[in-house]
């Protein structure tokens, strides 16, 4: 497999970078800006902005902070958050976006990620899945930022969002999300493993064996991390580092 | 004095990026949709995300597949990256068969699904590789000044299959099959993977695009 990319997540409101647990509960973090520039020149392999309150009031403000971070940070940029048509994607590209990230608007209108797809390639087409553990041993998908459920299946939306031109897929597992308690194995390794295109972990990392479950055990094929780096419990490059020690394949700095 | 980097703007993908990455470079990078800006360029950029036949097509719409095979002719340099360096080459498999610019004899054909093992891997190939560079080309002028195990950025799913061996100039390894990462020819070059993407490898490798 290709080298598991170490990827920073930075969940924004308005201005500012925040944090919560289980979705909920944001605590401002700081400047999302500066924290992009310090991830980056700690090597971290990509990045994700996720404007987390932009579908619940239909707007979009991210795009002046993408702007300035793409002035100097040269790693692939991922954004998400209240995209609903190809002419937001425009917009977010144009400010130096690479990727972006669909949930509520593609749950809505599937052919969302269709448009997208025909139009700039599937390589920009990440979805966003926020899953939630049911009682029955599967996942069900929520939208808005885990606030809203939507009675579809995680595994079976997955699928029909490949055949619909997703190029990725970012999980995250809400359960999880914010508690350092390590990701969901399970809910990883269902889609990882039944989907051709890369699935990036996402929720719940609190240390180095979280990462190692999450590729190894997980079949993730990238890795997204907030809270261990944001409270600065550890950096990209230990996380890297220690990543190398324990056998997975990670890029060389 | 500084040289005049055309970035060509045929209405795909992030160019933004490639601009910023050739200022933080120390050039002044300028966005060209037409064949006259081609004429004047010291350098030439052929940026490039999604279909050939899209690209090529674009390409066509804006009077550009003459210019840019005129401008290789003069013998500067030129440099595409990503589906901008698959058009370098003669013909692409990519739904269908479709005429490239023909710079670069060879194809591109579609990443093979399965790794050398016959497991099957992930389609696009997405992320960070370690550049291989060939024995004969690793004194390629693109690759100078990188680190030793320098990788960066891929994303795509075809790739460049240069008839001529030594117009290959750098490899990855992707699950055991050997992907084309640099192919160059004289005055043309190629990145399949993104340099503006890639950090200080791909800053480097901009520079270095630029000193030519």
């Amino acid at each position: 497999m290709a080298n598991i990319r170490l990827i920073a997540r930075l969940d924004i409101k308005g201005p500012n970078l925040i944090k919560g647990v289980r979705l909920e509960g944001l605590r401002v973090i700081g400047d999302p800006q500066e924290y992009a520039r310090r991830y980056y020149e700690a090597g971290a392999d990509e990045l994700i902005y996720m404007d987390v309150v932009a579908s619940l009031y239909g707007r979009n403000s991210l795009t002046e902070i993408v702007r300035h971070t793409a002035e100097n940070v040269f790693i692939p940029l991922t954004v998400g958050g209240g995209i609903r048509s190809v002419e937001d994607v425009k917009l977010l590209l144009r400010s130096g976006a690479d990727k972006v990230c669909l949930n509520t608007a593609a749950i809505a209108r599937p052919e969302l990620l269709q448009e997208i797809a025909n139009r700039f390639g599937s390589q920009c087409v990440v979805l966003s899945i926020e899953a939630k553990r049911k009682s029955n041993g599967s996942w069900e998908c929520y939208t808005d930022n885990g606030r809203e459920h939507t009675e579809r299946d995680v595994l079976d939306w997955a699928k029909q969002a490949v055949k619909l031109g997703a190029g990725e897929i970012l999980l995250t597992s809400i359960d999880q999300e914010g508690t350092r308690k390590g990701f969901d194995i399970d809910l990883i390794r269902t889609v990882s493993t039944a989907v051709p295109i890369p699935v990036i972990a996402s929720g719940g990392m609190g240390g180095i064996d979280h990462l190692v479950a999450a590729v190894q055990d997980g079949k993730a094929d990238a890795v997204a991390m907030a809270d261990i780096l944001h409270y600065k419990r550890k950096d990209m490059l230990a996380i890297r580092a220690a990543a190398k020690q324990a056998g997975l394949s990670v890029r060389s700095l | 004095m500084t040289k005049t980097v055309a970035v060509i703007d045929y209405g795909v993908g992030n160019l933004l990026s490639v601009t910023r990455a050739l200022s933080h470079v120390g050039c002044e990078p300028a966005l060209c949709s037409d064949a006259r800006g081609l004429e004047r360029a010291d350098r030439v950029i052929l940026p490039g995300v999604g279909a050939f036949a899209d690209g090529m097509a674009g390409l066509d719409r804006h009077g550009l597949t003459e210019a840019i095979r005129r401008f290789a002719d003069t013998g500067r340099p030129l440099l595409g990256i990503c589906l901008g360096m698959q058009m370098l080459l003669d013909t692409s498999t990519e739904f269908g068969s479709n005429e490239g610019l023909g710079l670069i004899p060879g194809s591109v054909i579609a990443i093979p699904n399965t790794g050398a093992d016959n497991v099957p891997h992930k389609i696009p190939h997405i992320g960070w590789n370690r550049l291989l560079p060939a024995a004969a080309n690793i004194e390629n002028p693109l690759l100078k000044d990188l680190p030793e195990s320098a990788s960066v950025y891929f994303v795509h799913s075809f790739m460049a299959d240069p008839a001529t061996p030594a117009h290959r100039v750098a490899d990855c390894d992707y699950d055991g099959r050997r992907i084309s990462a640099v192919i160059g020819r004289d005055n043309i070059h190629g990145c399949q993977f993104h340099p503006e993407k890639s950090g200080p490898v791909g800053l480097q490798i901009l520079r270095n695009f630029v000193n030519l």
